[in-house]
């Protein structure tokens, strides 16, 4: 039987993470469909989205790049779709390089369900700006100075929707949808409480211990987190995508992992026992 | 045609990176030094047409806005790094980025990390409205938000008191420091918890993206 946990506490770690990839990978293919019920957090969020007049404009900026689009992207698509469905004004912009093809992708993907949206009049991206905390400054006192032209190209002035937005004040709700730095941190720090913003957050998971705190002390007014977060809001939103399918994958990877990391515990002990025997 | 052949080579990519995992070899390497080179070129384009060009060149040289020689100089002083008998006229454009970002950061931070979780902790112990939720919809949830405001406090006095240095962590002193001590374990377990989240999505991302988009199995 020592044997056993000898093999276990010696386990080739290739075969670790063969273990998760087929924990994740199964429930992809046969999805069980995990009941889901939402946070508090990602109920304020939801409830901060439908607390503001149809017709509002909204700023989202989404700091992410490809690498953590498992977890951002669901919610990209997920807040689009809520907000074009209140018929809502997005402006899009992001502190990430590679973040202006993210919101390109997702508006594209929103539109095919809800074809009348026009570009310019209904949404518009503004692309991607260096200078991370100049920049959130800069908004709060002209969003023009910021951004002369959007992602296309198209001067700020020629953009119908723009002539309606001059700083921050012009959003209903700055909704802040990031991975790190620069991102909803930032937001906090140097535009909500200077320039009283409405700020909620979409963040990854690695983010929550952080951002918890602005939650609690109310700088956020809503949060969602990582793809549970994602995966409650669609269920909300009664759009389930993305990250539906993805919250069971997690969860069996997780159960995995515990299983794993039980299992190797108690084979440090039983053969740590049996040494000391010895 | 053009899609196919992205899709295609993104997943040979995918699995060229993946392939680490089973051990070193040489198509990690070429998807590693491809990523960085790319990466690289992409920022270097992308801050020209989104920044320099709209922000200094077009307002600079098309415009008349001639103030912005000044930015335009400081920038341009920092590449004399490259000149080691001119080097030191880089040290201007760092003071200028250094003080303007101290002075931004030190009101920010003060202000959102500081002043206003200060203020957020300062809660009443017993919460008379969790009371009255708990009473009305009696749940284990509802439960546990009774407490959590006394949580807040205690956790924030402990784990105070575990930096407090000033008197000696033994006897009383020291069972508050050691609680302090496992409030904050509890927090870094949590931490990492929610960094296991995050790493197990991006490998759900790259499974859907191999079984879903290039095999059309999900």
């Amino acid at each position: 039987m020592s044997s056993v946990w000898t093999k276990i506490n010696h386990l080739d770690k290739r075969w670790i993470y063969l273990f998760v990839l087929l924990a994740v990978a199964l429930p992809l293919i046969l999805p069980i469909n995990l009941p889901l019920s939402p946070s508090g957090p990602v109920m304020s969020f939801y409830k901060a989205i439908e607390s503001i007049p149809k017709g509002s404009i909204v700023l989202i900026s989404n700091d992410y790049d490809p690498g953590s689009k498992a977890e951002l992207y669901p919610m990209t698509e997920a807040v689009l779709y809520h907000l074009f469905k209140r018929n809502c004004r997005v402006v899009m912009l992001s502190l990430f390089p590679a973040g202006p093809p993210m919101s390109e992708r997702a508006v594209a993907r929103v539109t095919e369900d809800l074809p009348n949206l026009q570009y310019g009049t209904d949404f518009v991206n503004l692309g991607y700006k260096d200078g991370r905390e100049a920049v959130l400054v800069e908004m709060g006192r002209s969003i023009r100075s910021a951004f002369p032209k959007d992602y296309r190209g198209i001067p700020y002035d020629s953009i119908a929707l723009l002539k309606e937005v001059e700083n921050y004040s012009s959003f209903a709700l700055v909704i802040s949808i990031s991975v790190g730095y620069p991102g909803t941190k930032e937001y906090v720090q140097y535009a909500q409480g200077r320039f009283n913003l409405k700020l909620l957050a979409g963040a990854a998971a690695v983010s929550v211990p952080e951002y918890s705190a602005y939650y609690n002390s109310g700088q956020l007014s809503g949060m969602l987190t990582g793809i549970s977060g994602a995966a409650e809001y669609e269920e909300l939103i009664g759009r389930r995508a993305l990250a539906a399918k993805a919250i069971d994958a997690q969860a069996i990877g997780h159960m995995v992992i515990i299983l794993l990391i039980v299992l190797g515990n108690v084979a440090w002990f039983v053969t740590k026992g049996k040494k000391n025997h010895e | 045609m053009s899609e196919l052949i992205g899709l295609w080579i993104a997943a040979l990519l995918t699995v060229f990176i993946l392939s680490f995992l089973y051990k070193d070899n040489p198509f990690y390497k070429f998807a590693e030094h491809l990523f960085v080179g790319v990466a690289a070129g992409y920022v270097l384009a992308l801050s020209w047409h989104n920044t320099i060009k709209p922000n200094l060149v077009e307002p600079l040289f098309y415009q008349g806005e001639w103030i912005l020689i000044v930015p335009m100089a400081f920038g341009l002083l920092l590449f004399t790094r490259f000149i080691p008998k001119m080097s030191w006229l880089s040290r201007w454009s760092l003071a200028a980025i250094v003080g303007i970002y101290s002075g931004l950061a030190v009101v920010a931070i003060a202000e959102a990390d500081f002043v206003t979780q200060i203020r957020a902790t300062l809660i009443p112990i017993w919460d008379q409205t969790k009371w009255t939720q708990f009473s009305n919809q009696p749940s284990i949830v509802h439960f546990i938000h009774l407490f959590t405001n006394f949580i807040t406090i205690f956790g924030l006095l402990t784990i105070l008191f575990y930096f407090f240095f000033s008197v000696e962590h033994s006897g009383t002193w020291g069972l508050i420091a050691k609680i302090g001590t496992g409030l904050l374990m509890v927090g870094f377990g949590a931490g990492y918890g929610y960094t296991v989240m995050t790493r197990i999505a991006l490998l759900i991302d790259r499974v859907v993206f191999l079984l879903g988009d290039v095999i059309g199995l999900l």
